[in-house]
């Protein structure tokens, strides 16, 4: 199990970066901190002509924290999301998130921007950047573009980036004030891929749930934010008859996959379940806010 | 577009300079061409933790890193911290309580250890359970590896369970 | 029952002392087969079949031949002209079929991963890109994937020359077992499927091979568990003399079992070495591991338990399907998984009716052969399921109805139904100090409690027997040459330190450790004076190696009793420059002392220094004998067999039907404790395992005898987040075939844990009215248990 061969060049800048995908087009990948390349490249699933190391551009670096929200350069690690008080204060669901994704030794290595762009359908990233509303900032050969996480996810795999995209930086929206979260995730082992997540976010005032946002993941080739299940709990008290109905509207709109772990059943009916205990801790009293 | 890459590195404390193919991952290099051969490989997909090494200080998986991104790199492996004398401790407590078997695993083990330990804090059980969830043992069924790390990161003789039991 | 040898089993005997050799492993510094440095070593790569069953039409091989840095692209039946192939069967479970197997496939490939071409090129990386450049043209055949179809008159044969698809079938089947489920009051029946598995260890196999044509001298350099059996089966099928052929085991990174097979690509690599006349090294990587290294399990078994108006086992019966792969693999056959399930099953239990019928049928997977276990986990499984499906049919209390029906511990030496000849076992006292330890009924009343709370917790037990330490009549009265055997020789170096050969060899067991306290203890030295050497065929006597649970039970026996001869000649040596009697001396922590006074009279060393360089000072007709070699073997029964008892205690979440294993008990009697520490982790890793297999492992494959899940990716192991804290007790009832009175226990933990596990979950789910019986016992089995999702098996 050694990577086919491939060259290897490192970007000087962003916009070397793609210079070099525009000349070498489908050849090309680029690779931060590789920590699902590399498994791919040593099971020899992908043999790219050229990897472009983007791991030195300062232009992808950085975490800053302001009032109108966080930004994160592509390049923050997993770790770094982990273990920051600006995101533990600014963006709690992303703290919570942070310690399901693999182990500390991937975690070191792995980047945000990475596993936006990668896009697999039961990472965590994604279906944070769903619930949060965030931007991703792409930039290409026409320059820098922000898209909304709501479009930036398009199918297996697929995302918004096109022919010589790479992803800059994600832009996560101020939080309103008494937003609860909630992070799940179902795997059979501490670290592993989900066989079912949710991110959920929700305002709980005055005994009612206000701009409930919930993001399933390894529901789907892609994640999932449940809108008809979250029309059906907003404005509600998350009493058992909005959660009968906003599990029947989330069953209706998620199109899960089997695999060895689940079949769809299984996962329709445990998507339910994480969507009752989100809603559970989003509108516990006992809480803090 | 070179399919060769000169490196500078510095790996435990020595600086190595070296030309090498853009696909061999850091594993490799320190085993096949630095005889480092200490870090292993049990499954080149980054699932069982073998492969552990520093790189600046941070743990990573040996085989899912290229040795071509780590130019200006410091990496760290058990040879390393093993004759420096900084995991002298969890040595001694892995000898003492048998946290190995065949030994495959033990320096991606220690590495991991030695990473919690640096937090410099008291851990619970299960915290050191699940930090060390990365690393594979075939052999133990980990509960000596536990309690060698427990010993260690707690050194007070207390951890972080409520009940402050042990074992 | 005749005690241990009191002057030779005692300190350090007993106590749990760490290993000395583990200090290289905590360096970096153990040295497996990949880590070992040979002068123009090659590397080799193997095309393995993507297909399961398919013939071979055409190799093309040009373009890899031209491919950079390989030096050799060798086929199938350019190699099958190096070798005699091996036909797996053993004569004393009669009746046994299969085919000849090559190292490499020749015209037709039987199972997806079975080797069909060499490459070898300068690296490792070179050799895998030219291996994708080799073109094979394969003619698919249907796979036989289906072990309950594989008998069927339409099922095509796997192997048409053998006639059928019948490996091998076993029947115990006395008369009156069909009255005695007449005269029962309660009759349950469960059909139980155990899933194909693998037992991975961390490191993968690997072997270098190094052929020196000038002193026609094989050396192989092999992470393996059985040196001897390696040199003759490579000897013989590489038509060889036996002693041209060195095996060394270098640090092997775990086996469990996988590493005592014949493997053909590790035999192509040592034929390719004589082809080129050069060192060449194979390491399986992780993919190919999971289609080439031995799997095990994979049984379907219906048993039917009959009790009576007491809650007596009234009689047993079982069925067991199991399919083993296109091959029987050698040399140890394919069959024993199947014996030891239909004649372990039950077997902790007084059974007045007993009956087992074993059918074993070749299928396009992999192949299958004895791993950690062999069958036994499934027996325990099985029996212990049912016991506690009648137990719960009948209103007993699982406890309680093991209290009626165990083997009273009076009762030996007691034959079971199934034929095994019971030395002396502890089950009652095991089970009473179980439930002590585990305080099984506060769990009851916490599992009330909590049950009213909505949580589901479970608490599974489990009564087991193990078969350790081998006679000759498993394997080699039936024509394997498998020595059952083990020798030591101890000898006095000049230094007073002792050299230690034996024919066991060490995968982290602690063998090492365990026959230097033996020794040690024989002889009156610390362990630390003794240096065991082990693992080499030019060096060490011959020995069976270490597999079935032999290690301490058999070459610790052999060790003991050379040091009790070696430490008789060394006092009667010294008592000749002491002028005093032997009997009057005694060796205490080094030292010759006199025995009534424990006065100093002379160190090892003096001695040795004398023996060896001053031997004038002995009378002129002494020639002293300071390497002294003995040898053990088990002879009066199969197995020296071992029991124990396993507690879990898990809690089952019925909405996800997640399993989170809470804390595990076990309880185990393997006689004369050695090394407690070794021991007890022997056991831990052992339950770990068996909690995998339970919750975790099932190697699946699709309708074309395609695995699914091959890499660590999807075949998922136990890791330490998940793993439970496990207690661990024993009871000691020494054998009396030994004076050191030690029986195995290397296989305890993987046997009785499964039935634990299950149990326990079935015990959280009675309240829901829901069991399982298929294993993995995975989240969606439990909600489709529970009726909350459609079952997929």
């Amino acid at each position: 199990m050694k990577p086919p061969l491939f060259d290897f060049q490192r970007a000087e800048t962003v916009d070397h970066a793609i210079a070099l995908l525009g000349e070498h087009g489908d050849e090309a990948r680029l690779i931060a901190g590789g920590q699902s390349l590399m498994a791919s490249l040593n099971f020899r699933l992908s043999s790219p002509g050229l990897l472009i190391d983007i791991t030195r551009l300062d232009d992808l670096k950085g975490l800053t924290a302001g009032a109108d929200g966080l930004s994160l350069g592509a390049l923050t690690c997993h770790s770094e999301i982990l273990l920051s008080q600006d995101i533990a204060r600014n963006a709690p669901l992303m703290t919570a998130a942070a310690p399901h994704i693999a182990h500390e030794a991937i975690r070191n290595r792995g980047t945000i921007g990475g596993s936006i762009a990668f896009a697999d359908p039961a990472a965590e990233w994604p279906a944070c950047a769903l619930a949060l509303d965030a931007t991703i900032e792409i930039a290409g050969p026409a320059g820098i573009r922000r898209v909304p996480a709501t479009d930036f996810f398009k199918g297996l795999y697929e995302t918004e980036l096109g022919p010589g995209d790479l992803v800059r930086a994600i832009h996560v929206p101020a939080r309103p004030a008494g937003e609860r979260h909630s992070f799940q995730e179902l795997t059979r082992r501490h670290g592993d891929y989900a066989i079912v997540g949710l991110a959920a976010l929700a305002v709980w005032r005055d005994g009612r749930l206000a701009m409930p946002r919930l993001a399933f993941f390894g529901v789907g080739a892609k994640p999932v934010l449940a809108t008809a299940a979250m029309a059906e709990l907003d404005g509600s008290a998350g009493d058992a008859a909005a959660m009968g109905r906003a599990c029947e509207a989330l069953t209706a709109e998620l199109d899960p996959f089997d695999d060895l772990n689940a079949s769809a059943e299984t996962r329709r009916h445990l998507a339910r379940t994480l969507l009752r205990r989100a809603v559970a801790r989003l509108t516990w009293e006992g809480a803090d806010a | 577009m070179p399919e060769s890459i000169p490196v500078s590195l510095t790996v435990n404390g020595r600086r190595v300079e070296a030309t090498i193919p853009a696909r061999l991952t850091i594993v490799d290099f320190l085993r096949d061409h630095l005889g480092l051969t200490g870090t292993h490989v049990g499954c080149a997909h980054g699932v069982c933790g073998a492969c552990t090494v520093r790189v600046d200080g941070a743990i990573i998986r040996g085989c899912l890193t290229l040795t071509a991104q780590l130019d200006g790199g410091t990496i760290e492996t058990i040879e390393g911290v093993a004759d420096s004398g900084e995991i002298a401790d969890l040595q001694e407590a892995f000898y003492a309580r048998n946290a190995m078997q065949c030994g495959f695993c033990t320096p991606g083990m220690l590495l991991t250890a030695a990473s919690l330990k640096a937090r410099g804090r008291p851990v619970s059980r299960q915290e050191i359970r699940d930090h060390i969830s990365g690393n594979l043992c075939r052999c133990t069924g980990y509960q000596a590896i536990v309690d060698a790390i427990d010993t260690v990161v707690n050194t007070d003789g207390v951890n972080a369970d409520s009940d402050g039991g042990r074992r | 029952m005749t005690p241990p040898d009191s002057a030779s089993v005692r300190a350090p005997i007993g106590e749990p002392l760490p290993r000395p050799q583990s200090r290289r492993f905590l360096f970096g510094r153990g040295r497996y087969v990949d880590d070992v440095a040979v002068a123009g070593v090659a590397h080799v790569v193997y095309v393995r079949s993507p297909f399961a069953a398919a013939d071979i039409t055409g190799i093309d091989v040009a373009a890899a031949k031209a491919a950079p840095g390989v030096i050799a692209v060798v086929t199938g039946s350019e190699i099958a002209e190096w070798h005699d192939p091996w036909v797996a069967t053993i004569t004393n479970l009669p009746g046994q079929k299969s085919p000849p197997q090559h190292a490499l496939a020749l015209d037709r490939v039987r199972f997806q991963g079975e080797p069909v071409v060499a490459v070898v090129a300068e690296s490792r990386a070179e050799a895998e890109d030219a291996a994708e450049l080799v073109e094979v043209d394969y003619a698919p055949l249907e796979a036989v994937v289906d072990m309950e179809t594989a008998l069927d008159p339409a099922t095509r044969v796997v192997s048409p020359e053998l006639g059928d698809n019948l490996f091998w079938r076993m029947d115990i089947d006395p008369p009156g077992v069909s009255e005695a489920f007449a005269r029962s009051t309660t009759v349950v029946e469960e059909t139980f499927h155990i899933g194909r598995q693998t037992l991975a260890p961390l490191e993968p196999r690997g072997i270098v091979a190094d052929y020196d044509p000038a002193e026609q001298r094989l050396t192989l350099t092999f992470a393996t568990q059985v040196p001897h059996i390696m040199r003759y089966v490579f000897a013989k099928h590489l038509r060889l003399d036996e002693h041209r052929v060195r095996v060394v085991c270098p640090d092997v990174g775990g086996a469990f079992g996988l590493k005592i097979h014949t493997y053909g690509d590790e035999v192509a690599t040592a034929i390719l070495s004589m082809m080129l006349k050069r060192p060449l090294k194979f390491i399986a990587d992780r993919l190919e591991s999971f289609v080439s290294d031995v799997h095990c399990r994979d049984h379907r078994v219906k048993a039917r338990l009959g009790l009576d108006a007491e809650g007596r086992i009234t009689a047993l019966e079982i069925d067991d399907l199991t399919a083993i792969g296109p091959f029987s693999v050698y040399p140890r056959s394919s069959g024993i998984e199947a014996l030891l399930v239909c004649t372990f099953t039950g077997s902790p239990y007084h059974l007045p009716a007993f009956k087992a019928a074993g059918k074993v049928v070749f299928t396009n997977k992999n192949v299958m052969c004895q791993l950690r276990g062999v069958g036994m986990p499934i027996a325990c499984s099985v029996g212990e399921g049912i016991i506690d499906k009648a137990a719960r049919a009948a209103g007993i209390d699982p406890l309680d109805f093991r209290r009626r029906n165990l083997i009273p511990d009076d009762a030996y030496p007691y034959t079971t139904a199934s034929g095994m000849p019971f030395e002396s076992l502890s089950q009652q006292a095991a089970l009473e100090k179980l439930a002590a330890l585990m305080d099984y009924d506060g769990l009851r009343r916490e599992q009330a409690e909590l049950r009213e709370q909505g949580v589901y917790r479970g608490i599974g037990l489990a009564c087991f027997v193990e078969g350790t330490a081998p006679s000759p009549a498993i394997y080699g009265e039936g024509g394997a040459p498998i020595s059952a055997q083990d020798t030591c020789t101890v000898r006095l170096e000049p230094s007073g330190a002792l050299t230690c050969l034996v024919g066991v060899s060490e995968q982290g067991q602690g063998a090492e450790a365990v026959i230097a306290q033996v020794t040690a203890a024989a002889i009156g030295v610390a362990h630390t004076d003794i240096r065991v050497l082990m693992g080499d065929t030019d060096a060490t006597p011959y020995g069976g190696g270490t597999w079935a649970s032999r290690a301490t039970a058999i070459a610790g026996e052999a060790a003991r009793k050379a040091g009790v001869r070696l430490r008789a000649n060394i006092l009667g040596l010294a008592g000749q420059l002491l002028q005093a009697r032997g009997e009057t001396l005694d060796i205490r922590a080094g030292t010759i002392v006199d025995a009534a006074t424990g006065e100093a009279r002379m160190t090892l060393r003096e001695l040795g220094h004398a023996i060896h360089f001053r031997t004038t000072e002995f009378a002129p007709d002494t020639h002293p004998e300071i390497a002294v070699t003995e040898q053990f073997s088990v002879r009066s029964r199969m197995f020296l067999y071992t029991n124990g008892a396993m507690g879990c205690h898990v809690e089952v979440d019925p909405e996800t039907g997640f399993v989170t294993v809470l804390k595990v008990w076990c309880v185990e009697d393997c006689g004369t404790v050695v090394n407690p520490m070794l021991l007890d982790d022997q056991i831990r890793g052992g339950i770990v395992q068996g909690i995998g297999n339970t919750l975790y492992e099932e190697l699946v494959y699709d309708g074309e005898g395609q695995l699914q899940n091959g890499s660590f990716i999807d075949y998922l192991l136990p890791m330490a987040g998940e793993m439970p804290d496990i207690e661990v007790a024993h009871i000691e009832t020494p054998t009396a075939e030994s004076g050191l009175g030690a029986k195995g226990a290397g296989e305890a933990g993987i046997i009785g844990a499964p039935g634990a596990v299950l149990n326990a979950i079935n015990d959280a789910l009675a309240p829901l009215g829901a069991s399982v019986s298929r294993q993995p016992y995975t989240p969606e089995r439990i909600l489709a248990a529970l009726g909350k999702v459609p079952s997929r098996d």
